[in-house]
């Protein structure tokens, strides 16, 4: 380590923002991969890493990924819900791949335009 | 790739007493084995404060709060949290007398009530990597100190802030910045006390073991206002965690520049030693501490002239307790209006008019959510004691709470809805002290409980003043006397008196202050001590020598059908009897262990 300005700290504190955002609990979108044993078979662990690949590589700090367990549409997995903080409710994606990961990023993610072509169904239960 | 989760394992000493590094190696391997190394970080921070229920477990986001764990919990866990996304029930916190467990840590009332200035970054850092507190503004006040204000102006928003001395004194902190600027001698001394003593008191440890770099900036703001080079930390040698972190912590700043020379090069300079304190109680005492730096015994000398005119090496010195430096970079940041705004009173024309900002307190005794916790100031003890920490613990009666460490005042129930407040407390005989809590329930002798605290301070009595040497010794005595049922309703006079002498004619606080629990304890449990004189009984069955155990004959017999148990588990062979048989306790082979009481099955045993 060497010394460090002024400036060096906005740049910590920046480089820093996701980790610090997440650790707070705070989250402008939530992404849940829904990953029961369905899921898992049909390809949910692959769509976890491009979902945290895809974050990465665009540097979104304010986007919470998670998992959780079967959503009870088993036909339908792998499957993905995204939830923002302004919409009112959350929204389903299903039969996902990892092309469809990155579509619904640029789309709804970043722009706020769910992908309806996706999307199973928009207004099931909340989860945060 | 970025972390999804994040497990905050906490590595306060108490949940590391409690194994939580063994907690963190197991997850760490866990997570190894299912691939998820790239996903989830495992993260040591420091201590959370609900110390009840450690080793305690963090995992956010989704800020899921995991307690009282064990090596063997941790598989289990990983695959049902990690992999299918479903918290763990059987390991979460479920509120006493309650069944339905509460998941998020937010919504713990514990946590929910607390209001964190000075432990703002507890449970969300890792205290030994100084780039995560810059992430969370570490060192950013310092930054704004040293290229938008000048010394007078910092000193002006301390001063305007109300901060008073976290330490127990609660001396306007601007003040004496002030007064130490303009005192003549060169070079002058920032120290920061961290020899915290008081029994069940671990308000600085928790700070500096989850926060060492607020500490320090704080050191070096008050370095900067003050105008003084160099500074101490003052510390426990019986805290090796906090010791070796508050190390940890110098270091990485030293390297980063943000001590030594032309700090962020503004022509600042500043550094902090590390001196460890041998474990006298007294040293917590300004002067004592100062001449215990210097290298001399550790005894408190007569304030006629104030350290911050001639302390350390007879230089102007300004000390601050751990907390009261840990507030101030927060200060700066969100200004002095900020903080003023929490608390009591108002500190605009008077510095004394109020309590501003929060206090740390460490909540023990026989609460069910021992911890340590941050409140604003202006909270009532009522808040505290039963929303915060949850009840008296096996739903017994509350009886008393200490305020101020071993040499503070019980305060009744009837006193409960009192705001926290330097001055209220010391209105009704105790004090804010440095931040210790004892509530005591209705098992617990006032009597008794004065002696103990008592038997504390008149051990750590220095003896260089004759009021605090011989006249707690004294008191002690009369003490004794009275819990061995050989106390007179003149004892109580003469302890009175004593206690009163010892509080006037003291030359420190320590002697000052050591009389505060029997005084408040005959003011507001008078009747407790007349019956230990009088009636030479024990109301609450806690002093030993009044009290007697017996055997129900009947409950021993009928109920019982004479089991025997007692009889066998008594490490006296005081009890008589045999299988079927009555059973007799021996008054004067008794122990007064307590034991027959514990193992009887059918409560045949009662005290008297």
């Amino acid at each position: 380590m060497s010394k460090i300005t002024i400036d060096d700290l906005a740049k910590i504190r920046e480089q820093t923002r996701r980790q610090t955002t997440l650790r707070q609990g705070a989250g402008r979108v939530k992404m849940t991969v829904h990953m029961g044993t369905c899921g898992i078979a049909a390809g949910a662990r692959d769509i976890m890493t491009a979902v945290l690949k895809e974050v990465e590589t665009r540097g979104l700090h304010d986007v919470i990924v998670t998992n959780s367990g079967c959503a009870g549409l088993c036909s339908q997995e792998p499957m993905l819900t995204v939830e923002t903080v302004d919409e009112p409710a959350p929204v389903k994606y299903v039969l996902i791949t990892q092309e469809k990961v990155k579509k619904i990023i640029d789309s709804h993610v970043l722009q706020g335009n769910v992908v309806k072509e996706f999307a199973l169904a928009v207004g099931s239960e909340r989860t945060r | 790739m970025a972390y999804r989760t994040y497990l905050m394992v906490c590595a306060g000493t108490g949940c590391v007493a409690n194994q939580s590094m063994k907690v963190r190696d197991k997850l760490v391997a866990e997570i190894t084995k299912r691939g998820l190394q790239n996903e989830v970080a495992v993260v040591t921070t420091g201590c959370n404060g609900f110390c009840a229920v450690g080793p305690i477990l963090v995992v956010q986001p989704e800020g899921i709060f995991y307690q009282l764990l064990k090596e063997t919990d941790i598989p289990y866990l990983i695959e049902e949290h990690l992999l299918k996304g479903r918290p763990v029930k059987e390991l979460l916190y479920t509120p006493p007398l309650e069944k339905t467990p509460i998941p998020k840590m937010s919504d713990i009332p514990f946590f929910a009530d607390q209001t964190l200035i000075v432990l703002r970054n507890r449970g969300l850092i890792d205290p030994e990597n100084i780039d995560e507190a810059i992430s969370r503004g570490a060192y950013e006040a310092l930054a704004k100190v040293l290229t938008t204000m000048t010394p007078e102006q910092v000193i002006k928003e301390i001063k305007e802030s109300g901060l008073r001395g976290r330490g127990g004194g609660g001396f306007p902190t601007g003040i004496k910045w002030e007064t130490c600027r303009n005192a003549h001698g060169d070079p002058k001394y920032i120290i920061c006390n961290a020899d915290e003593g008081d029994p069940g008191a671990f308000m600085d440890r928790s700070t500096i073991e989850s926060d060492p770099h607020a500490v320090i900036e704080g050191m070096c703001i008050g370095a900067y206002a003050i105008g003084s080079p160099e500074g101490y930390v003052y510390i426990r040698n019986e805290y090796p965690i906090a010791l070796e972190r508050l190390k940890t912590a110098l270091k990485q700043a030293r390297d980063y520049n943000l001590l030594g020379k032309n700090i962020f090069d503004k022509g600042f300079d500043f550094d902090i030693r590390v001196v460890r304190g041998a474990g006298a109680f007294v040293c917590g005492e300004s002067t004592a501490l100062m001449a215990s730096i210097e290298g001399k015994t550790g005894e408190p000398r007569a304030k006629y002239v104030h350290t911050v005119e001639r302390g350390l090496w007879d230089k102007p010195s300004c000390l601050n307790n751990v907390e009261t430096w840990a507030n101030v970079p927060q200060i700066i940041l969100n200004g002095a209006q900020w903080f003023a705004n929490i608390g009591t009173g108002d500190v605009s024309e008077d510095p004394w008019g109020g309590s501003k900002g929060t206090k740390v307190f460490s909540l023990s005794g026989k609460v069910n959510n021992t911890g340590l916790i941050e409140v604003p100031m202006g909270i009532t003890l009522r808040k505290i004691i039963f929303d915060i920490g949850g009840g008296i613990k096996d739903g017994k009666k509350f009886k008393a709470v200490q305020t101020g460490g071993p040499s503070g005042g019980f305060i009744p129930e009837s006193l409960l809805d009192l705001a926290v407040d330097y001055e209220e407390l010391t209105k009704v005989g105790s004090m804010m002290g440095s931040g210790g809590m004892v509530v005591t329930d209705e098992n617990n002798c006032m009597v008794d409980m004065a002696k103990y605290f008592l038997t504390f301070t008149q051990e750590e009595s220095c003896g260089k003043c004759i009021p605090c040497r011989e006249g707690t010794k004294r008191m002690l005595d009369i003490l004794e006397k009275i819990t061995n049922g050989e106390g007179t309703e003149e004892d109580l006079v003469l302890l009175e008196d004593l206690s009163n002498m010892v509080v006037e004619s003291s030359l420190c606080a320590l002697g000052g202050s050591a009389p505060n629990p029997v005084l408040t304890t005959l003011k507001y449990f008078r009747e407790e001590y007349e019956v230990h004189v009088r009636d030479k009984k024990c109301p609450a069955h806690a002093c030993k020598k009044l009290i007697t155990y017996n055997i129900d004959p009947e409950i021993c017999v009928d109920k019982g059908h004479g089991c025997d148990v007692c009889r066998k588990n008594c490490a006296d062979g005081a009890i008589t009897g045999e299988t079927k048989k009555v059973h007799a306790i021996d008054v004067m082979k008794c122990g007064r262990c307590g034991i027959c009481l514990d193992v009887c099955k059918f409560d045949a045993i009662y005290v008297e």
